[in-house]
């Protein structure tokens, strides 16, 4: 393939139109004809093949990623890993399937979610509505970016740090001596929410940003206060990039491994902890694919690849289809005011 | 105690809220019947007849303005300037950009003091009574205002015409009762044919001008008594800007209107009184045809004939 515009043979007309639709939005603000490539610099010619080529092989690197994974997948994968739990053994016929790990995947991420939701959006709409004092906005704005550039592993050692605290004990459970586990869905939940946290921030600021001014002041024009008017047109205006920046956390959650292995045990099977049901779930110990896939891997203990790889897949297939949710979300787009 | 009574009292009847305010020396609130005083018309017009010499004739002044100066981070935007605005009439404010006109009329409904940074002296009166008694919400209510560009919110178009009815962004009252002044709003602004039979479409779907004349009945339904429009036909095409200045001339008989305007013949077309302005001074005010026919200072005369600006 052609890494140059304008040669390539049997374009779609749409991408002719798109091509000729760009190149007379650039001619607009320099006298360069863009349209002829003998005109272009050198420079200009190399620059544009890297980024031709990079970005190709990005496509295809992940291109191979997903095919890889899916031959590999489709091969091993069958009901019955689906919905039987994993077993330990020295056989890989007799390990079982990945429902645990499956539905430890869910909860954490719908635990995880339901944290950072609330709070993500409401820090975005303090940092874009108010803001004051601007040192405080500053430093929030750091802790968050600290938050996505944190090693996950680093945060998850933190969140046991404090889940291992004495008065955290209703959180995992206590050992006769008096020391707390700090391992559970609980616990592994609420640093996930730390994980999915940012995206929310960002997707919801950015939201808000794309808000423009006037339409704040049309509000307080009808004589309505700010809480209304973040309640009744901000937040509803910007409902898509809450929802981009929401699926986008729980991707994150979803693909998330070290906090799984540190503060949900890792352990093979969904083990409830206490007395109470459902609460027991929460309190107890588990797994999700991520960490299935690793200890199953040849770099794990499990030593069943083959469950390995079909449950890659179904992770994979949840991250693509979270994705795909993202850029729905994000073409239906955001409102439009004239 | 006696002062939180009263102030219930205002929140909760038709009387407007107060804030709490200090006035020369006074700590309690001022009474009802202290605010809420009829405004000495003759008076006023006896302070700005030297505007109004070409027309003697009694006119009711709704608003006006008392040496108001408007100043960002310490720069005069708007500069001592006293205007009046009457009932039943269109003001427009024109002048080239950056003059202070947008300023002057943002300050109206105190928008302006929502930028940090502005700082206002002077006095803003509505209806005899200084504005810095009125709570800024209340004020809004009966000062409303369109702006340049069309901004529905991403509602249906019925909840966009009763958002500003609804209290605390709550769903009440109910559709039913609010049913009757969003019909009249729209009606009023002139929408309803064009929108009758889907009140429940998002009202973003509308075209630019529709948009523009939802904008308007949005205002309308909370019934103000002044409404500001600043450029409100910059981003319309003509047929739309058509509409729209009908719709101004047909509102002006219950509602003041003052307008900002780039557009010179729509002064003209839509104004009774128009105010010019330059480098946040008024220039001149006076009826439109004078202000456009026998401009007096020697600016308006540039301005008008399109010397700069």
């Amino acid at each position: 393939m052609s890494p140059m515009p304008g040669s390539s043979k049997g374009t779609s007309v749409k991408a002719r139109k798109r091509r000729a639709r760009q190149a007379a939005k650039k001619s607009q603000g320099g006298s360069r004809k863009v349209g002829k490539k003998n005109s272009w610099s050198l420079l200009d010619r190399v620059g544009l093949a890297t980024a031709w080529a990079t970005g190709l092989l990005l496509c295809s690197i992940a291109f191979g990623i997903t095919i890889y994974l899916a031959f590999k997948g489709i091969q091993y994968i069958n009901l019955d890993v689906l919905i039987t739990s994993p077993e330990a053994s020295t056989e890989q016929s007799e390990t079982g399937g990945f429902l645990d790990p499956m539905v430890g995947t869910v909860l954490l991420t719908v635990l995880g979610t339901l944290v950072a939701a609330p709070l993500g959006i409401a820090i975005a709409v303090w940092l874009t509505e108010y803001g004051r004092p601007a040192a405080l906005a500053r430093f929030v704005e750091a802790g968050v970016e600290i938050l996505v550039g944190a090693p996950s592993i680093a945060i998850a050692i933190f969140g046991l740090l404090i889940f291992q605290q004495g008065f955290m004990a209703p959180f995992s459970f206590a050992a006769e001596g008096g020391e707390v586990f700090g391992r559970s869905f609980f616990a592994a939940g609420a640093i996930m929410s730390l994980i999915a946290l940012p995206f929310v921030v960002g997707g919801t600021r950015e939201a808000l940003n794309a808000v423009p001014k006037h339409v704040r002041e049309a509000s307080y024009a009808l004589g309505k206060d700010q809480a209304s008017t973040i309640r009744r047109v901000l937040l509803p205006s910007a409902r898509s990039g809450i929802a981009t920046g929401t699926t986008l956390g729980m991707a994150q959650i979803v693909g998330e491994t070290a906090v799984v292995v540190v503060l949900l045990g890792a352990t093979l099977q969904i083990a409830p902890e206490g007395t109470v049901p459902v609460l027991d779930i929460f309190k107890g110990t588990g797994s999700t694919l991520t960490s299935y896939v690793y200890q199953n891997s040849p770099a794990g203990e499990g030593n069943a690849p083959e469950k390995a790889y079909a449950a890659a897949f179904v992770l994979m297939l949840i991250v693509v289809g979270l994705n795909l949710i993202v850029n729905l979300i994000s073409r239906k787009g955001q409102q439009q005011w004239g | 105690m006696g002062v939180v009574d009263e102030q219930e009292n205002l929140t909760n009847g038709s009387v407007p809220p107060l804030r709490q305010i200090q006035v020369e020396g006074r700590t309690a609130p001022i009474s009802v019947a202290e605010r809420v005083e009829v405004p000495e018309f003759v008076d006023q017009q006896a302070e700005y007849e030297e505007f109004d010499d070409t027309q003697p004739e009694w006119f009711e002044q709704i608003m006006r303005t008392e040496s108001l100066s408007i100043s960002f981070a310490g720069k005069k935007a708007v500069k001592e300037v006293s205007l009046p605005v009457n009932a039943g009439e269109v003001l427009a404010l024109i002048g080239p950009s950056g003059c202070g006109k947008t300023t002057l009329l943002r300050s109206l409904n105190k928008l302006v003091d929502l930028t940090p940074t502005a700082s206002r002296e002077g006095r803003i009166l509505l209806d005899g009574t200084d504005t810095d008694l009125y709570d800024d919400t209340y004020l809004r209510r009966r000062v409303g205002m369109l702006f340049q560009q069309p901004n529905p919110f991403p509602m249906s178009i019925f909840d966009n015409i009763a958002y500003g009815l609804r209290e605390r962004g709550s769903k009440k009252p109910r559709k039913k009762e609010l049913e009757p002044v969003v019909v009249e709003s729209l009606k009023r602004a002139g929408l309803w044919d064009e929108v009758k039979d889907n009140l429940n479409h998002p009202a973003l779907s509308l075209s630019g001008g529709q948009q523009q004349r939802l904008c308007i009945a949005r205002s309308l339904a909370v019934a103000p008594e002044v409404l500001l429009l600043d450029e409100p036909c910059s981003a319309l095409d003509p047929i739309s800007t058509t509409i729209i200045e009908e719709t101004i001339v047909e509102l002006k008989e219950d509602i003041a209107i003052v307008i900002v305007t780039h557009n010179l013949q729509q002064a003209e077309r839509v104004a009774d009184r128009v105010a010019f302005m330059y480098l946040g001074d008024l220039v001149e005010y006076g009826t439109a045809e004078q202000v456009f026919k026998a401009p007096k200072a020697e600016r308006t005369k540039d301005y008008v004939r399109g010397d700069f600006g």
